[in-house]
């Protein structure tokens, strides 16, 4: 459903990606790794429309992201969270994740000044998605606590949420688990695959090898700004080029 | 009572039109800092607006509401060409650029032929009515918070927060800053259009810098995070150098003081809602730890 041409991306003289090529299948997990600064954020901020890329192609659903500003990206059904936390502090969990269905809220001025029927029923059953969001994540008992008293691995969760209330098709993850202990890791690995089994196609982004290989159904390694390997866990494992990557080269004895 | 009153008010009257005038100022600033916006150019958008209805009322037979329509329509439209290019900047960088503009007009409206030059316009109808200003302020004040309950004031507060996470939520951040920079603008040329027409005479001084610092100061002092906060803020600071009126010169010491020890000590202004409902709290735990006791 995404595709990535012979992308390219430099800032000023650095390459940071160079001819890329990969492409997300519908459904299921698909997994971007690489050591760090390969480049990987570099891929989501193009999606996303944060940056230009330098040359080649994106395209989602047959739709070239070229030059499509970042609230309009997110119109056409992809959602993203962030590897250093971006929820709303000082909000609670519930205005969070409203603010995601922000485009889905139809009503206009008069009904917001007028407190018609439109906006009073748009604004409730936004509330009620809300919730029910959030009980996907299993927040919902703090819905009305403010986003900055929750833990790190809850507000990444929080996160989650407030990303599925835009209605997104393809979900983009930003190290979901970076910084967390290996018991939080395995929570978010268990709300990951229930939100792909609820329908939802997600990228993410990892480097930490053990548990993309345990969660993704494709995988992509990045190497200083190239694809070196692309295949299912098993394949990727072996890849004599990742291992070099990750570990290192064995000297010859 | 009746005559008591009847000389209050002919002292006082400017005062009480003051506050309300005051009130929709630092409201109008907080519309732009609700939206992460430190914009300082809401003295400048009250002069155009007070220029607009007083140039109308002087030279024209239209009538008071044509004047005050003239005066939240003009500003409306000078913040759209000007807010395009200059809402781009966050951060100092925009109270720079809008303090800039502030003395692009405060230096055009000396230089014009038709605003009377340094002189200003003098002689203005006097056709503000105290309920002309309850009237525009609560209608301000109710159309403010139905915002905040909706999407509006949602992605408001998201941008305030983080720009970025605002717009991949799907909210056009340009085009939501602009209309919080235009609403901002309407408000306080209403209440420049308010103010021409009880003060007699305005003048391009009026205007300027210290004016934008003030509206600023009032907003801040009362406390951004709810509507009451600016509105007290107002309310205060343009009656305390009344209050202050017996210590004489030592007036606007005693003012300034007081300014530093709120900032310093309620760096989130009077109205701060989270400390308010924490006092209370700490009163009920007080009081029912006395019973078990």
């Amino acid at each position: 459903m995404l595709q990535f041409d012979h992308v390219s991306k430099n800032f000023g003289g650095l390459q940071v990606l160079q001819d890329v090529s990969f492409s997300v299948p519908q459904g299921g997990i698909f997994g971007l790794i690489g050591p760090n600064g390969a480049g990987k954020t570099t891929v989501f901020n193009l999606i996303t429309g944060l940056i230009r890329k330098s040359g080649g192609a994106i395209t989602f659903n047959g739709n070239a992201l070229d030059g499509v500003a970042p609230h309009k990206i997110t119109r056409l059904g992809i959602a993203r969270t962030f590897q250093n936390i971006r929820v709303f502090k000082e909000m609670t969990l519930l205005q969070n994740v409203v603010v995601g269905m922000h485009d889905q809220l139809d009503y206009g001025v008069a009904g917001v000044l007028l407190n018609l029927a439109s906006f009073r029923q748009a604004e409730e059953r936004a509330r009620e998605r809300a919730l029910e969001l959030l009980s996907w994540v299993r927040l919902e008992h703090k819905a009305h606590a403010l986003a900055d008293s929750l833990s790190y691995g809850e507000q990444r969760k929080l996160e989650f949420a407030r990303a599925l209330a835009t209605n997104p098709k393809l979900l983009l993850l930003d190290e979901p688990v970076a910084g967390m202990n290996p018991s939080e890791k395995t929570e978010l690995m268990a709300e990951m695959i229930n939100i792909k089994q609820r329908g939802f196609s997600i990228f993410l982004i990892e480097h930490d090898m053990r548990f993309v290989m345990g969660l993704c159904d494709q995988i992509a390694v990045l190497n200083f700004g190239k694809i070196i390997a692309q295949g299912g866990p098993d394949e990727i494992k072996n890849n004599p080029e990742v291992i070099e990557a990750y570990l290192g080269k064995e000297e010859a004895a | 009572m009746a005559e008591w009153w009847e000389g209050f008010w002919l002292t006082y009257n400017t005062v009480v039109y003051g506050v309300g005038v005051n009130a929709l100022l630092a409201l109008s600033i907080y519309l732009t800092l609700s939206c992460g916006l430190l914009s300082m150019a809401n003295a400048a958008f009250m002069g155009i607006g007070a220029y607009a209805a007083a140039l109308i009322s002087m030279q024209t037979d239209l009538s008071f509401p044509v004047a005050l329509a003239a005066s939240a329509a003009l500003p409306a439209l000078v913040a759209m060409l000007i807010g395009i290019p200059t809402l781009r900047l966050s951060g100092v960088y925009l109270a720079m650029a809008t303090l800039g503009f502030g003395e692009v007009v405060r230096v055009s409206v000396i230089n014009l032929e038709f605003t009377g030059g340094p002189m200003g316009l003098n002689g203005i109808p006097p056709k503000t009515e105290f309920w002309h200003i309850v009237l525009i302020l609560a209608l301000t004040l109710y159309c403010l918070a139905r915002l905040r309950r909706s999407k509006i004031g949602r992605a408001f507060e998201a941008i305030k927060e983080d720009e970025i996470a605002a717009r991949l939520m799907g909210v056009n951040v340009a085009r939501y800053k602009l209309l919080a920079f235009v609403l901002g603008a309407i408000i306080a040329g209403l209440a420049g259009g308010l103010n021409a027409h009880y003060t007699f005479t305005i003048g391009p001084n009026n205007y300027g810098f210290d004016h934008a610092v003030d509206i600023l100061t009032m907003a801040v002092f009362g406390g951004t995070s709810t509507l009451i906060g600016p509105t007290l803020g107002a309310a205060i600071l343009t009656l305390l150098p009344e209050a202050l009126r017996d210590l004489n010169n030592y007036r606007l010491a005693v003012n300034g003081l007081i300014l530093i020890l709120v900032i310093l000590y309620l760096p989130q202004g009077l109205w701060d809602p989270r400390r308010i409902r924490a006092f209370w709290q700490k009163r009920r735990e007080q009081r029912t730890a006395g019973k078990v006791i």
